[in-house]
């Protein structure tokens, strides 16, 4: 975790750090997907693959103490915050070792010791939730901060507009981290709203706001870093829309047919690994060094995949655990039926 | 001192308010007393940052005080009607009520939701609802409908100190009802209902406002002879099966009355908690007195004739006491 002074321009040793935590949540993005298509993860996988460099370059300024919350498609996030990768694997396959004892799963992983508050699989509705936090954070006059992931298509539901409008009023600590990755589930951006950047929406409020390009982890870096400090600074919420793009399917096994082969052919152009890639290459660093940390993540993931996958599973016996605390049931059996 | 449900509910924030500095009050006009003037003058005594105004954004608001809740505030959040929680089931449901355990028990949300429910005066069809069947459906949730000043005092505070979403709901029939409060520093336990009437011939289960016409045909059926005991539900989310038990086991007949209309009402899962776990007790059906199945209605005729009262409590009782219909009077 970096100290909350670091200026935002990171140093080429910052570069390599980021370099990496882009191919940590790819390489393990690449083995959910690979257990989700052999049947081992339950449920839906909702993939971060393309969008990584959005997780990296905003948490980078986050310490454990800072907020976080997500949607369902927040691996990513959830890595960039500090999230053990066994554990989190864990969480994703159904595991007692897992995050949330295999409680959560994919959809809702939380980790309350590294500052992940959690991740909602209903769109926008980790919203308020985050700023919700915010308002403690202001309330004990602390310089934490509180960000949300979202995606563009939260935009259409209204508690977005009603978050916006109470972020703005009560001058919250809150990033809105808008991951604009041009589809609402298998819808384009042009067919499900009229207003072309999810930036507009934060004007009629006068919360500041930028549209970024996503898939540049030091574009992303910088904004963030700006946005973050202003934060902490107390000048209130802040809006920053990184456009990004979602190269997996909606969950893993969408057959993708809204989306034609020229545009799957175009990934590759706006992959942020390889823009990394390039990055580092003309500041001077050796393509050997940089495969040697693109294996080196991925033998951290491996590993970690491993260690999750010979992990117990939970006791059917604890079913009914965690669903109150002791107090709520003190007057009952311990059970409600 | 004699005081109407309205102060008593102000008296229990306030005390919670000075007694642990977590606790936040948030909700529409809280901060100029809200609707019903619960929190009047509260905003002055602790700031405007601890009794806080927010537009009308019952999704936004519930939110908030959900996450402000899971890093460790204490918020009460009011939604004026309960009617409006509606716009709010997003959260409740999703959010609130599985925190703790989509979290595997790192995270919690000790929060309490007060709003006001029932019909009385012409409120009409949005603003008079009994909702509270929705919300014991949903694990995780807690729900409390107290039935006079003096239960909503005690149900309040301990609602506020305990670590899971508690929806609190009162009833608006009952907000101008006076009663002498003495405190005596023991708190009732979330999950305990209370013996309001002690009797040997029918036990007679009801919460809320509905508690008093429970009381008032108990008092009308001793005079032909009945021996009514009156449950006072005080939690319907957990609910105090062992109360009910120990009543029916002595009774062997059981009447379930309120106001939400009865299909799939509170009453439809005591009534069946009831025939699963105590059918050898029984010595006739379980009885639901409810509301039609209809919205409420406007003018004031239709309201009368809709809401369920004591003599329709009455005339249950009488039924599975076997005798008829009509009082002996």
């Amino acid at each position: 975790m970096r100290s909350v002074t670091d200026p935002a321009v990171p140093t080429l040793a910052d570069c390599k750090r980021m370099h990496r935590s882009l191919c940590r949540i790819r390489f393990f993005e690449g083995q959910v997907q690979r257990f989700a298509a052999a049947g081992e993860v339950p449920g839906f996988a909702h993939l971060s693959t393309g969008q990584e460099a959005v997780a990296v370059g905003v948490c980078a300024h986050l310490t454990r103490d800072d907020a976080l919350f997500t949607s369902h498609r927040g691996h990513g996030h959830a890595l960039a915050k500090g999230c053990d990768l066994q554990a989190t694997f864990a969480e994703i396959i159904g595991r007692e070792s897992g995050l949330c004892r295999g409680r959560g799963g994919s959809m809702h992983l939380a980790d309350a010791t590294n500052g992940m508050l959690g991740a909602t699989g209903v769109v926008a509705g980790n919203l308020p939730l985050a700023a919700g936090a915010a308002w403690v954070f202001q309330a004990r006059g602390e310089i934490t901060v509180s960000v949300v992931f979202f995606g563009d298509g939260a935009t259409g539901a209204g508690v977005f507009h009603e978050t916006l409008n109470l972020a703005m009023l009560w001058r919250l600590p809150l990033l809105f981290v808008c991951e604009n990755n041009g589809y609402a589930e298998f819808t384009s951006r042009e067919e499900h709203s009229n207003v072309k950047q999810v930036s507009a929406f934060a004007v009629p409020y006068g919360m500041p706001a930028r549209t970024i390009d996503g898939n540049d982890l030091l574009a992303v870096h910088a904004a963030a870093g700006e946005a973050i400090a202003g934060l902490r600074r107390g000048s209130g919420p802040y809006l920053l829309e990184c456009m990004t793009y979602r190269m997996a399917g909606h969950f893993v096994g969408d057959a993708q047919h809204y989306r034609s082969k020229q545009e799957l052919a175009a990934v590759k152009e706006k992959c942020p690994i390889e823009r990394m890639r390039r990055h580092l290459i003309e500041r001077g660093v050796k393509e050997s060094e940089l495969d040697a940390i693109g294996e080196d993540a991925r033998q951290e993931v491996l590993q970690a995949v491993a260690r999750a996958r010979a992990a117990p599973r939970p006791d059917p016996a604890t079913v009914l655990n965690y669903v109150y605390s002791a107090t709520s049931l003190a007057a009952t059996s311990g059970v409600i039926p | 001192m004699i005081r109407t449900f309205i102060e008593i509910l102000r008296r229990a924030l306030d005390e919670e308010l000075e007694r642990d500095p977590a606790v936040h009050l948030l909700g529409e006009d809280v901060a100029e007393g809200g609707a019903f003037g619960v929190t009047r003058g509260l905003a002055e005594k602790y700031g405007a940052h601890r009794v806080r105004n927010t537009p009308i954004s019952e999704a936004a608001i519930t939110g908030i005080a959900t996450g402000a809740a899971l890093c460790g505030l204490r918020p009460v959040l009011e939604i004026m009607f309960i009617d409006f929680a509606t716009l709010a089931l997003d959260c409740l449901v999703n959010q609130s009520a599985k925190y703790r355990y989509m979290s595997g028990g790192q995270l919690a949300v000790p929060m309490v939701v007060r709003t006001q429910a029932g019909a009385a005066g012409g409120a009409a069809a949005q603003h008079s609802q009994s909702l509270e069947a929705w919300f014991i459906h949903v694990p995780g949730l807690v729900v409390v409908a107290p039935s006079s000043p003096v239960e909503a005092y005690g149900l309040l505070k301990s609602a506020v100190r305990l670590g899971d979403p508690v929806l609190f709901i009162e009833h608006k029939r009952l907000y101008a009802l006076k009663e002498a409060l003495v405190v005596d520093g023991e708190l009732p336990q979330i999950g305990k209902a209370r013996v309001a009437r002690v009797g040997t011939d029918v036990t007679l289960i009801a919460y809320s406002a509905m508690v008093r016409n429970a009381l008032e045909a108990a008092d009308e059926l001793s005079r032909s002879g009945l021996s009514v005991e009156v449950i006072d539900l005080r939690t319907l989310l957990p609910l105090d099966m062992t109360t009910i038990a120990a009543s029916v086991s002595k009774t062997h007949r059981a009447v379930i009355a309120h106001e939400a209309v009865q299909n799939g009402g509170v009453g439809a899962e005591i009534s069946a908690r009831i025939g699963g776990e105590l059918f050898d007790e029984l010595d006739a059906p379980v009885t639901r007195v409810a509301c039609p199945f209809a919205p409420i209605p406007f003018a004031p005729e239709l309201e009368r004739a809709l809401l369920p009262g004591t003599p329709n409590i009455v005339r249950a009782v009488r039924a599975v006491a076997g005798l008829s219909a009509q009082s002996g009077e």
